[in-house]
C-alpha cells in the first residue's frame, strides 16, 4: 500500500489532484470488502460446520452452539445412504464425452469459420452463438417428444428410446455448448496470424493438416480454458438430466442433490454432508484450474 | 489470479501483424480439401439445427396445437386458443411474468452494481486483493442447484443461521424465509445474487484491466477526481464488457430456474415463466400445447437482449 507512494519523477501536481489511488491505506475500502468476504463465505462455511457435527450433538445443544464433538460420521453416512459413488459416476460418464465432442466439433466449426471465407460463414457463427442464449426451456418439450419418439432397440436402451440414456444428455449438452465454444475459439484463431496457414498450405499441407497441425495446437491455450470452463458448466447442469433421466440411479449429482433434499429430509446435518460432498469436485477444480477457468469467463464472457 | 484475455496472448503470437487476415477463395482447394472442409462445417452445423434450431421452431409450432403428448395422431389445431388461455386463465401466468421482472430488476439493481463495486475496490492496490477476489468468485463455480440447498440450509426456518443471527430462532416470530410466500421470492433472489455479483466482478475485473492507464493519467492530469475518472472516462471506456454484462444480467433473470426448483419447485410464490414451461411438460396433466405457448413467450423475451447483443457484436464482421 505505502509502497505506491508517488516517487520523485512523478508530475508535480499528481499527488495534490489525485489523492486517492496513492498513499492512503485505503481503510473504508478495505473494511468494507472485509464485511462482504465474511458475508458471502457464511452460507458455505455454516453448511461445512453443521455436516462436522453428529446429529446427536446438534439435538442436544441446539444447531447455534460450539458444544460436541466433530467428526466426519456424516460425510461416510451421506456418501454410503446417498449413493454419490453412482451419482459421481454418472456425472463423469456425461460430462467426460460432452466436453470433449463440444471442443472438437466447435474448434472444427470455428477453424472453418475464421480461416476461410465463403457465403454464410458469419451467417452460421451469429446462429450458433444465438442459440447458446436461447433459455433451455424453449427446446425443452420439443426435444423431450424428439427423444420420446426415437425408438431404438431395448438392447441399446431399457426405455426403448432416447429418454433415460446418457446419450440425450450428452448430445444437448454438446449442442448447447457448441455455439459459445464455437464463438470464442473462431475469435481466438482469427487473431492467429495468417501466414503460418499460408506457409503450410505452400508445401502442400491439406486443409486437414492446417487444421490439426498448424492451428490446433496454436489454439491450446484457448482449449484448456474452454474445457476447464466447460466441465464446469456441463458437471453443474441441472436441467437437462431432470428432463431426459428418470432413473434416479442414472442422474448425475448435480440434479441428485433434489433427491438427497428428500431423502435426508429430517437429518439437517446429512443434508449439509451431501451438499459439502458435491461441492468437493468443483472446489479442486477451483482451487488447481482457477487461472483456466477466469480466462475461460473472460475470453467468452459471451456466455448467458 | 491472472484475469488476463487470452485475446492478448494470441494477438502477441500475431507479433503485431494486424492487418486482418487475407481468406482465400475456395476455388484454391483441392476436392478432397473441400469434402473436410464441408464435413468440418457440416457436423456441428447439422447438431445446431436439429438440436437448437428445429426444436424451437417445434416449440412455436407446438403451441398452436392441443396434444397430450402420447401419440402424433391425438395432435389437434389450436389455433390461439393456448395463449388466450395463458393471457387470460391461467392464473399462474401473470405472477410469473412479474416474478421474472423482479427478478431482473433484483439483479440489474442490486446484483451487478454489486459485482461492478466489488471489481473497482479490488482493482485497487490493496493487501490480499486476490484472496478476496477469490472469495467472491467461489459461488461461481457452484451449481445453482447447489447454492439452493446450500441456502436452505442457511434459511431453515429452525435451523438456519439467518433466524439465529437476527435473534428470532426457535421462536414464534421465526421467519420462514422459504415457506412465506410473501419473502420466499426475495431469499431466492438474494441467493441468485450471490452467485451472480462474483461473476459480473471477474468481468469488470478484467474489463478494468484493459482500460489504457494513460486514459486514467489525462484524466487526473486534467484534475478529474477519481469519480469523475471513474464515471466520465474509466466505465466509457468498458463499453464492450458493460454490453455483455448488460445481456448476462437479462438472459440470466430469464433462465433463473434451478434455485427456485430445488427450494420447492417453483410454487408458492416462486413461479417464473421457465417454471410453468416445465410445470406443463412434466407435470402429472401433461399440456404441451400450454407448455409450448409459454415457451414461446419466454423465447420472444429472449430475443431481444439476444438480437441487441448479436448486432453490437457482429456488425463489424457484417461490413466486411
Amino acid at each position: 500500500m505505502t509502497a505506491s507512494a508517488p516517487t520523485i519523477s512523478a508530475p508535480i501536481g499528481a499527488t495534490t489532484v489525485n489523492p486517492n489511488r496513492r498513499g492512503r491505506p485505503l481503510w473504508g475500502t478495505i473494511i468494507f470488502v472485509t464485511v462482504m468476504a465474511v458475508m458471502w463465505l457464511l452460507p458455505l462455511l455454516w453448511a461445512l460446520y453443521t455436516s462436522l457435527r453428529p446429529k446427536a450433538a446438534t439435538d442436544k445443544y441446539g444447531y447455534f452452539s460450539f458444544a460436541g464433538p466433530f467428526n466426519f460420521d456424516n460425510f461416510v453416512t451421506a456418501w454410503n445412504q446417498g449413493g454419490f459413488a453412482t451419482y459421481f459416476g454418472n456425472s463423469a460418464i456425461i460430462t467426460i464425452p460432452a466436453v470433449l465432442l463440444t471442443l472438437f466439433f466447435a474448434s472444427m466449426m470455428a477453424f472453418a469459420v475464421a480461416r476461410f471465407s465463403w457465403k454464410f460463414n458469419v451467417t452460421l457463427l451469429i446462429m450458433f452463438t444465438a442459440g447458446n442464449l436461447l433459455p433451455p426451456q424453449v427446446l425443452a418439450a420439443p426435444l423431450f417428444e424428439l427423444f420420446k419418439h426415437t425408438i431404438l432397440p431395448y438392447w441399446f436402451s431399457d426405455s426403448g428410446t432416447l429418454l433415460n440414456t446418457y446419450i440425450s444428455v450428452i448430445a444437448v449438452n454438446t449442442a448447447f455448448q457448441i455455439g459459445f465454444c464455437t464463438f470464442v475459439l473462431s475469435n481466438f484463431m482469427k487473431a492467429i496470424p495468417v501466414e503460418l496457414t499460408e506457409a503450410a498450405r505452400v508445401d502442400g499441407a491439406s486443409v486437414w493438416r492446417q487444421y490439426w497441425n498448424v492451428i490446433m495446437p496454436l489454439t491450446r491455450p484457448a482449449l484448456a480454458a474452454l474445457g476447464t470452463l466447460e466441465v464446469i458448466f456441463v458437471y453443474n447442469d441441472f436441467f437437462w438430466p431432470l428432463i431426459f433421466i428418470q432413473s434416479g440411479n442414472r442422474l448425475p449429482v448435480t440434479t441428485a442433490v433434489l433427491n438427497l433434499q428428500g431423502q435426508f429430509l429430517s437429518n439437517y446435518n446429512l443434508l449439509a454432508a451431501g451438499a459439502t460432498i458435491t461441492v468437493i469436485p468443483t472446489l479442486i477444480i477451483y482451487l488447481v484450474l482457477q487461472r483456466q477457468f477466469v480466462a475461460g469467463l473472460t475470453l467468452g464472457a459471451s456466455k448467458g | 489470479m491472472a484475469v488476463t484475455p487470452l485475446e492478448t496472448t494470441a494477438a502477441a503470437a500475431g507479433q503485431g501483424t494486424r492487418a486482418p487476415v487475407r481468406r482465400r477463395r475456395l476455388r484454391q482447394f483441392t476436392a478432397r480439401d473441400r469434402v473436410v472442409l464441408a464435413i468440418m462445417v457440416g457436423i456441428p452445423t447439422l447438431i445446431q439445427l436439429v438440436l437448437v434450431w428445429l426444436p424451437t421452431l417445434f416449440s412455436i409450432g407446438l403451441s398452436f396445437v392441443h396434444w397430450n403428448g402420447l401419440d402424433f395422431s391425438d395432435m389437434k389445431p389450436a389455433g390461439w386458443s393456448n395463449y388466450q388461455y395463458i393471457f387470460t386463465q391461467y392464473t399462474q401466468f401473470w405472477p410469473a411474468v412479474w416474478h421474472n421482472i423482479l427478478w431482473l430488476l433484483f439483479l440489474g439493481v442490486i446484483g451487478t452494481p454489486l459485482g461492478l463495486l466489488l471489481a473497482v475496490l479490488l482493482d485497487q492496490k490493496i493487501r490480499g486483493s486476490r484472496i478476496y477476489q477469490s472469495i467472491f468468485f467461489v459461488p461461481v463455480m457452484l451449481s445453482l442447484a447447489l447454492i439452493g440447498i446450500i441456502w436452505q440450509l442457511f434459511y431453515s426456518q429452525d435451523n438456519g443461521l439467518l433466524n439465529f443471527l437476527l435473534g428470532t430462532a426457535g421462536k414464534p416470530n421465526a421467519v420462514d424465509w422459504l415457506g412465506d410466500s410473501h419473502i420466499n421470492l426475495w431469499a431466492a433472489m438474494v441467493a441468485a445474487t450471490w452467485r451472480h455479483a462474483g461473476y459480473v466482478m471477474i468481468l469488470y475485473l478484467a474489463g478494468l484491466k484493459s482500460v489504457d492507464p494513460s486514459l486514467r493519467e489525462a484524466a487526473s492530469l486534467d484534475g478529474a477526481n477519481g469519480r469523475q475518472t471513474f464515471l466520465r472516462v474509466v466505465f466509457p471506456a468498458m463499453k464492450p464488457t458493460n454490453i455483455i454484462i448488460v445481456v448476462i444480467t437479462i438472459i440470466e433473470s430469464l433462465r433463473a430456474f434451478d434455485v427456485v426448483y430445488v427450494i420447492n419447485k417453483g410454487t408458492n410464490g416462486l413461479e417464473l415463466l421457465s417454471v410453468l414451461v416445465i410445470q406443463n411438460l412434466i407435470g402429472e396433466g401433461q399440456v404441451i400445447g400450454v407448455g409450448s405457448a409459454l415457451a414461446v413467450v419466454l423465447l420472444l423475451i429472449s430475443l431481444i437482449p439476444i438480437v441487441f447483443y448479436l448486432s453490437r457484436t457482429f456488425r463489424k464482421d457484417r461490413l466486411q
